[in-house]
């Protein structure tokens, strides 16, 4: 089976968010880059199910400028065959999509998989997008993932519960955890990950259909009120009276 | 012209974040010198659609398919594009849900319209632009987003909207069929298996939000936790490393990595507060932090505190909300 794993390259966890003097753009100086945490699951689970099946190729595939390379190379280096580049800035979730949707109609991929969502944009659509852009179902989000020869069989979340999904190949869906427990990079497979194929293409000429204008961080706290441990019932008061919230 | 919301509904009821939506919608009708039409999705009541009207809801839609009572990617979809297209809507507004972020991506492309999601403010029309707010950065940041083109979907986050309540007012329900298919049907579940709610409340939909972290030291305690809760009439949730060791299923887990809340109030239980866990919960209204750290990051991030120890304190609570009550 030939999977494509889409990943997106965002801030580390753990990034305090900044922005550039005009508020247009994410300030990236001195940010650490990482493979967005909810893609781990799909390519984990892409190579699991690979493994399973004893043939078949996974495939990354990222939509970013050549700084996105070293967590291409690590993606490959958890195991994924080979690489595609599609070099650009990644606007917005449709043009995005519209770059997979084009990769994903010349490889004949039968699944394709990404994570929920990517931690800095947080759409929660491109997966959405792609299903509809190439006419093939889409599940998501899926807590778990397992194929008999054509057919997957998924969980699907669904708010207070899961829903039970069996879909056949071609198909994408967007994986959450506790789809797998991401695999990190063994020493041979990054030395491996050197030569495996990257190949760079070139974007559509879609636009995008958002823009952000300015981007601002929460308004700070104003400071914890703090109350004693042996006073606790005091909170309650407070919470009812004060905060109106219960 | 006219606005589109859609409502999604579970036992007979529409959900309280669809009345935000329903309310949302609404009030962009009304900007745009519209009216608003939902269509409704799940197990639902006539009457109850009725009472979208208390909403500014001007007509509801509702196809009483039994296959729809379920959530199904493909017929969903279908289902709102023709209501869509019947009501030349040209704003549609949907929950930021995980029903209504699958659906609202699809419509995007079948519809040609352009999408925000984890939408929190009305939108601003000035000089001719529609502008909304939106979380980005996993609850770190706001953007203000413009959306391009003649369509627009909006995905509305959940307590960030409040709901309208013109009471009395009700809206007429029309049968609607969008002559759906086996095919529309493809990812019809199987099994739908619903978590056990016993006296529980539901964490997405909770207003209230008890959660406990790694402070809690083992899956026994967490009736601390669950007897607070009750009192209050929350919802239980817990952090990273808990449903990491499998104290608590990982559909509890709030954070960066896990669901976003935005409740009226959260009470964070021997939780430290790392920057992962803070963005899940920092758009909540008020922040209860009760730890026995004083130096735990958490406080910074709170409006009220107890520096103690939470099998001394949660009691306390606990007792304190029966006597209120």
């Amino acid at each position: 089976m030939k999977f494509l794993v889409c990943i997106s390259n965002v801030p580390d966890t753990t990034t305090k968010i900044t922005f550039t003097p005009d508020n247009k753009e994410f300030n990236k100086a001195g940010v650490q880059f990482v493979i967005n945490p909810w893609d781990e699951y799909a390519l984990t689970r892409a190579i699991e199910l690979k493994e399973a099946q004893g043939a078949g190729t996974v495939t990354v595939l990222n939509v970013g400028e050549a700084d996105t390379e070293p967590n291409i190379r690590k993606a490959l280096a958890i195991g994924a065959d080979d690489a595609i580049r599609v070099n650009a800035h990644p606007k917005d979730a449709f043009f995005v999509a519209k770059q997979i949707a084009a990769v994903a109609k010349d490889g004949g991929y039968d699944v394709i998989l990404m994570g929920k969502e990517s931690i800095d944009y947080n759409g929660f659509q491109v997966h959405g997008m792609v299903g509809e852009l190439l006419g093939i179902p889409t599940v998501a989000p899926a807590m778990k993932l397992d194929m008999s020869g054509n057919t997957a069989t998924l969980e699907r979340e669904i708010e207070g519960g899961k829903e039970i999904v069996e879909v056949n190949a071609p198909f994408v869906a967007s994986c959450q955890q506790p789809m797998c427990e991401p695999r990190i990079p063994n020493m041979r497979g990054i030395m491996t990950a050197r030569t495996k194929p990257l190949k760079v293409v070139e974007a559509t000429a879609d636009a995008a259909r958002t823009e952000v204008e300015t981007f601002a961080l929460p308004p700070a706290k104003q400071g914890v009120k703090l109350i004693p441990a042996e006073n606790a019932g005091e909170l309650i008061r407070l919470l009812r009276n004060e905060a109106k919230v219960i | 012209m006219s606005v589109l919301v859609v409502v999604e509904c579970d036992g007979g009821e529409v959900k309280k974040s669809s009345l935000e939506v329903a309310s949302y919608g609404s009030q962009v009708a009304q900007m745009l010198g519209t009216t608003a039409t939902a269509i409704a999705v799940g197990e639902v009541t006539e009457a109850n659609l009725a009472l979208l009207g208390e909403q500014g809801i001007s007509k509801v839609l509702y196809d009483a398919e039994p296959r729809l009572k379920d959530f199904v990617n493909g017929a969903y979809t279908k289902l709102i594009a023709a209501a869509a297209q019947k009501e030349e809507a040209k704003v549609i507004v949907l929950a930021n849900s995980n029903i209504g972020a699958a659906v609202g991506s699809r419509l995007s492309i079948r519809l040609e319209a352009s999408i925000a999601t984890n939408v929190v403010e009305l939108p601003k029309t000035d000089g001719g632009k529609f502008v909304v707010k939106r979380g980005a950065f996993s609850g770190k940041a706001f953007a203000d987003v413009e959306l391009a083109g003649d369509r627009k979907i909006i995905a509305v986050k959940k307590n960030s909207i409040e709901a309208l309540h013109e009471a009395g007012k009700t809206a007429p329900v029309e049968s609607f069929s969008a002559q759906l298919t086996d095919a529309d049907f493809a990812d019809a579940p199987k099994e739908v298996i619903m978590q056990d709610q016993a006296g529980g409340v539901l964490l997405p939909e909770a207003d209230l939000v008890v959660s406990g972290g790694r402070g809690m030291k083992g899956p026994e305690n967490w009736n601390l936790i669950e007897d607070l809760a009750k009192a209050l009439g929350a919802a239980t949730a817990c952090s990273k490393p808990v449903s990491d060791v499998d104290w608590r299923p990982h559909h509890e887990h709030v954070g960066q990595t896990g669901i976003t809340v935005s409740p009226n109030l959260y009470i964070a239980c021997g939780i430290s507060g790392a920057i992962q866990h803070l963005a899940g919960v920092n758009s909540s209204k008020v922040i209860v932090v009760i730890n026995k750290d004083p130096e735990a990051p958490f406080f910074k991030a709170a409006d009220y505190g107890i520096v103690g120890d939470v099998f001394d304190v949660l009691p306390r609570l606990t007792e304190a909300v029966k006597q209120l009550n």
